[in-house]
């Protein structure tokens, strides 16, 4: 079935002039509000600096930056609990003693990294949790390092 | 001025790769990510396309495979797509500040000028692919030669031929040998020839990509016009295509979604085309139009033989353009009025936001209503400023429903892993 066409305009009479005439606004007059200063600019100009951004704190390189939820208390021992945000940065390099996101058993866990050839191990900071040990033919994959990480108190979600 | 080098970076099996890059289960899984309303297979794993399973095979005639295979079917989660991809090109940016982004998984890249920097072009394609790799997960091959079209050639080779590693520099092969790979391919895989023009080229003789290379462009230009010339012309390492950096805006705009479950009344269909104007109109004025008309369509479902069938589409003319979610979705809803007949099951509406101008280039009406016009325009940029700071459709006209049981299935779409809070990877 071919479309069918309908080129008519609709609702013309909605703008009708009366319109206009019935809207006081349309009579306004703008009154410049800003204070053109007719001495010395301010000496502070220079030395304005745009507020702080926590994003710049915490995220070095954006395109390799991913944030985690954290589940569990593996790591209370290191300041990290459960809902706490981690900052992962896939693009460093991880090194002994780096707090890591690894996968183990298709599973993301996060531990820190102790690397001390031969041994690979990550290491829980919760007493409670044994190191998980990397032997040959077993290779540990580190998905990123952590980088930073945010708490909100008082603060559902 | 040096010869002009491009390289072409494509992910792999994008929307699959993007799966795995959160799911570390997934690795070695065969999978697909299915379109909007879990239709087809948009995105195959490489165990997938090992079974034969085509690009654009229907979900449900693949469920026999899927049971004895375990393929595992991801709905399409295009805003994690969207956010992998748009990492992907702030790391090739930094490679190279010439570049085009292609498709959502595709670039070219202008790299002549940089690519000693790197050790030559293999060597710089090797480095984009190890970085892209390690910050984001997704893997990618890169192809490189003196066009783009062989550039999407090479990227061919890279991608089918493991000799390659994930990089292939056409040039940097001898001579001979850059031939004898023409000649062993297929002429449909050339950018732009495509299965129709392959057979025709085919009763021409002309079955390689090789084939094509050496017909001459005059000759191709008199029985194909002049695209075909280009091609073969850039399949000669003739530069005919330039990067194109610029977006140009859209002429006209679409929304059209097919239903979750059919629809019959006129309340609900206009619900639903009361969304997509409004998902229209954002990208109306994303790039700073206006819309002269709105061009309603729905239809029931055509593959449901046995169902009375009807579609119906009619194109609502605006007295003066507007970018306004109120007034098109008025103009719309009338359109709608105007094709609907009761006792079908529709399938699916779309709106398309048809003859398209500047905001600027507005003609004068003799009516015009300049008042409602900037109240209009600011009620919109507030609405367009709480949906992006709150997500789609925090706040919509009121004809869009609240409901939406016509809304698109998405019944297996992973978590939005970047851009929610609450939908973030969880690490034990």
């Amino acid at each position: 079935m071919p479309p069918i066409t309908l080129l008519r305009p609709i609702h013309t009479l909605e703008q009708t002039p009366l319109d206009v005439a019935l809207e006081p606004t349309a009579l306004d007059m703008r009154l410049l509000t800003h204070r053109i200063s007719a001495g010395f600019p301010s000496p502070a100009t220079d030395y304005m600096e745009d507020g702080l951004d926590l994003n710049d704190y915490l995220v070095r390189n954006k395109p390799a930056t991913f944030l985690f939820t954290v589940k569990g208390d593996s790591m209370i021992g290191a300041s990290i609990e459960a809902d706490d945000k981690v900052v992962v940065d896939r693009a460093r390099t991880p090194k002994h003693g780096d707090i890591v996101v690894a996968v183990v058993d298709g599973e993301y866990t996060l531990k820190r990294l102790y690397k001390r050839p031969p041994r690979v191990e990550l290491h829980a900071e919760n007493p409670a949790y044994s190191p998980i040990v990397f032997r040959d033919g077993n290779e540990l994959v580190v998905w990123g390092v952590v980088v930073g990480m945010v708490r909100r108190y008082n603060a559902k979600g | 001025m040096a010869t002009p080098q491009f390289a072409l970076v494509d992910v792999n099996n994008f929307y699959v790769s993007c799966e795995r890059v959160f799911n570390p289960r997934l690795e070695g899984v065969p999978m697909v990510v299915l379109s909007n309303n879990d239709g087809c297979a948009v995105a195959r794993s490489n165990e997938v396309k090992a079974l034969g399973v085509k690009m654009g095979t229907p979900w449900f005639k693949m469920q026999d495979l899927a049971r004895t295979h375990g393929i595992q079917a991801y709905s399409s989660n295009y805003t994690l797509y969207g956010d992998l991809s748009s990492r992907v090109v702030r790391i090739l940016q930094a490679f190279s500040p010439d570049l085009e982004v292609y498709s959502i998984d595709e670039s070219f890249v202008r790299i002549e000028t940089v690519a000693h920097l790197h050790g030559g072009g293999v060597a710089m394609g090797h480095a984009m692919k190890q970085r892209i790799k390690q910050w984001t997960g997704l893997p990618v091959c890169v192809g490189i030669g003196p066009t783009k079209t062989l550039a999407k050639f090479a990227n061919h080779l890279a991608k089918k031929n493991a000799v390659f590693d994930g990089v292939c520099d056409l040039h940097a092969l001898p001579k001979a040998q850059r031939l004898e790979w023409m000649q062993g391919i297929e002429v449909g895989e050339v950018w732009g020839v495509g299965s129709r023009l392959a057979k025709r080229l085919g009763a021409m003789h002309i079955h390689s990509v090789l084939d094509l290379r050496n017909a001459s462009p005059q000759h191709m230009r008199t029985h194909f016009g002049v695209v075909m010339q280009r091609t073969c012309n850039e399949l000669r390492g003739v530069s005919c295509l330039a990067l194109e950096d610029v977006v140009q805006p859209k002429q006209q705009i679409m929304s059209s979604r097919s239903f979750g479950a059919p629809v019959e009344s006129l309340q609900e269909l206009h619900e639903a085309v009361a969304t997509y104007v409004a998902r229209a109109a954002v990208k109306l004025r994303e790039q700073r139009s206006e819309a002269g008309a709105v061009h309603v369509s729905i239809r029931t479902n055509q593959f449901k033989e046995n169902q009375v069938q009807y579609n119906a589409a009619i194109t609502v003319a605006l007295p003066d353009a507007t970018s306004d979610t109120l007034a098109l979705t008025r103009a719309a809803s009338q359109g709608l009025a105007a094709i609907y007949r009761a006792g079908y099951e529709y399938k699916k509406a779309g709106v398309m936001l048809l003859l398209l101008r500047d905001q600027h280039a507005r003609q004068a009406v003799l009516f015009d209503n300049l008042v409602q016009r900037e109240k209009s325009s600011k009620l919109m940029a507030v609405m367009d400023a709480i949906n992006v700071e709150f997500g789609r459709d925090t706040i919509r006209a009121s004809a869009s429903g609240t409901q939406q049981r016509w809304s698109a299935r998405c019944d297996n779409r992973s978590p939005r892993y970047t851009t929610r809070w609450d939908e973030l990877p969880k690490v034990y």
